[in-house]
C-alpha cells in the first residue's frame, strides 16, 4: 500500500485553508475578499454585481441630471473677454500664429488669409486632437494625423475622418490691432 | 484542465548531478519569456559538489499569496500555486523575499515576477514539466507514487517542511531516505552543520583500503 500526500486542511471545495488553520467563517473579511483561490477569485456573487449595476447607474443618472439642472438653472458662462491676440502688421499674408484664448486654453491657431482678413480657430482637430496646420494656398487646414482637412474660411470639416468643425475664434480689428472676442463653438 | 491527481513531480536532491539541464529546457520554455524559473542551488560551493535543483514546491498555504499585497498570485484547485497575475502584480517583492524555499523570481526589467508553475500548460494535460522530462539522472521526476516506490526502493517522499516555527505541506514532495525516523524535512537544523563532502568521502575510501590492505 502506498501511501498518499499528506496535504493540510482543506475543505470539500479544496480551498486554501489560512495560516492559523481557522475556517473561512472565521475569518476576517479582508481574506474572505482576496482569497488565495483562483476559483473564488473569479466568483463574483450576483449581489455584488447588483450593487455594482445599481450603484453605477444611479451615479450616471445623477450626473445627467446635475448637468440638466445647471443649464437651466445655473448662471450662465461670464462674456469672454476682449484680449489682443496680433498687431495686423506683425504677420504676413499667409502667416499664422498660435495663442491661447482665454488665458490658458488649448491652443488657438490665427492665420492672415488677406490684406485685411483673419480666422482663428481651435489648434486642436475635432478628430483626435492632433494640431491641425494652415493651408492658405489651397484654403484649406489639414490634420496631418489621420489626413483630415477643412475649410479655412469656415472651419468645417472637408475631408478625412473629422465630423465636427473647428472652434471658431470670433475677431475684431481695430486700430491695426487684431482682437479675439469670444469662442464660438463647433456644431 | 486540471493536472491529474494520481501525477505528483518528486525532487530528490540525492540524485542532482548539476549538469543545469533542467534550467536550460526551461530557458527554452516560451511561457516565461526565457527566463528560468528553476534554480540550481550548491549546498556548500567550496566543500562539495553538490547541487540540488529549487522548483516550486507548491505550498498547501502558500506565504507568497499571504504576503502579496496586490492580489496576484492565485493557487489553483488541483493545488498548482500560479505564476503572478500579470495586470495585478506590482513588483513589491514581498513574495520574493518571504518564500522560504527561495522560488519567486523578480523580473525588474517586466516589472513582473514570475515564478514556477509546475508547466501548468504541460501538466495539465498530463505531459512532464520540461524539467522532469529532460532531467537525466531524474533528480527531478513526474509520475504516480507507484513509479516512485517501485524506482527508488531506498527513498520515500515527503512532502512537510519546517522552517523554524513555520510548517509547510507542499504539493510537490521531496526523496529522502526511506529508513528515515521523521516525515518532517527540518530545513534549518543542519544550518550550521559542516557539510558532508570529500572529507567523508576520503575516510570510507581509507576504510576500504585497510579492508584490502588486511
Amino acid at each position: 500500500m502506498i501511501p498518499r500526500a499528506v496535504h493540510g486542511p482543506r475543505d470539500m471545495e479544496g480551498q486554501t485553508v489560512p495560516p492559523d488553520g481557522r475556517p473561512l467563517a472565521d475569518q476576517p473579511k479582508w481574506r474572505r475578499d482576496f482569497p488565495i483561490d483562483w476559483a473564488q477569485d473569479e466568483y463574483v456573487s450576483r449581489r455584488d454585481l447588483v450593487k455594482f449595476i445599481v450603484l453605477t447607474s444611479v451615479a450616471l443618472a445623477a450626473g445627467q441630471v446635475a448637468l440638466v439642472m445647471r443649464s437651466l438653472f445655473g448662471e450662465p458662462d461670464p462674456p469672454p473677454s476682449v484680449q489682443a491676440v496680433a498687431g495686423v502688421d506683425e504677420l504676413p499674408i499667409g502667416g499664422a500664429k498660435t495663442f491661447s484664448y482665454p488665458e490658458g486654453s488649448t491652443p488657438r491657431l490665427l492665420v492672415r488669409t488677406g490684406p485685411a482678413a483673419f480666422v482663428a480657430y481651435d489648434q486642436q482637430c475635432t478628430h483626435l486632437l492632433c494640431p491641425v496646420v494652415p493651408l492658405v494656398d489651397q484654403g484649406r487646414l489639414h490634420c496631418p494625423c489621420h489626413n483630415g482637412w477643412f475649410d479655412l474660411a469656415t472651419g468645417r470639416p472637408l475631408e478625412g475622418p473629422p465630423r465636427r468643425a473647428l472652434p471658431r475664434i470670433l475677431l475684431e480689428v481695430r486700430d491695426g490691432t487684431v482682437y479675439a472676442t469670444g469662442v464660438e463653438d463647433s456644431a | 484542465m486540471p493536472v491529474p491527481d494520481t501525477l505528483e513531480f518528486f525532487i530528490d536532491p540525492g540524485r542532482c548531478i548539476g549538469c543545469q539541464a533542467c534550467v536550460q529546457a526551461c530557458t527554452e520554455c516560451s511561457t516565461h519569456k526565457g527566463q528560468s524559473m528553476i534554480q540550481l542551488d550548491y549546498v556548500d560551493r567550496s566543500r562539495s559538489t553538490q547541487t540540488v535543483p529549487v522548483v516550486c514546491l507548491h505550498c498547501d498555504t502558500p506565504t507568497c499569496a499571504e504576503v502579496c499585497p496586490a492580489d496576484a498570485i492565485k493557487r489553483t484547485p488541483d493545488g498548482v500555486v500560479q505564476s503572478a497575475r500579470k495586470p495585478r502584480c506590482i513588483a513589491c517583492n514581498n513574495c520574493v523575499l518571504a518564500c522560504p524555499f527561495g522560488v519567486p523570481k523578480m523580473q525588474t526589467e517586466m516589472h513582473l515576477m514570475m515564478k514556477c508553475d509546475m508547466c501548468y500548460d504541460r501538466t495539465s494535460v498530463g505531459l512532464k514539466p520540461w524539467c522532469a522530462s529532460v532531467c537525466p539522472s531524474q533528480a527531478l521526476a513526474f509520475g504516480t507514487r507507484e513509479e516512485m516506490a517501485r524506482l527508488r526502493p531506498r527513498a520515500k517522499p515527503v512532502n512537510t517542511f519546517q522552517f523554524g516555527q513555520q510548517m509547510i505541506r507542499t504539493k510537490v514532495s521531496m526523496m529522502v531516505p526511506r529508513d528515515a525516523a521523521t516525515d518532517i524535512v527540518d530545513v534549518t537544523a543542519a544550518m550550521y552543520e559542516p557539510t558532508v563532502s570529500h572529507t567523508m568521502l576520503d575516510e570510507v575510501f581509507d576504510q576500504d583500503r585497510d579492508e584490502v590492505d588486511a
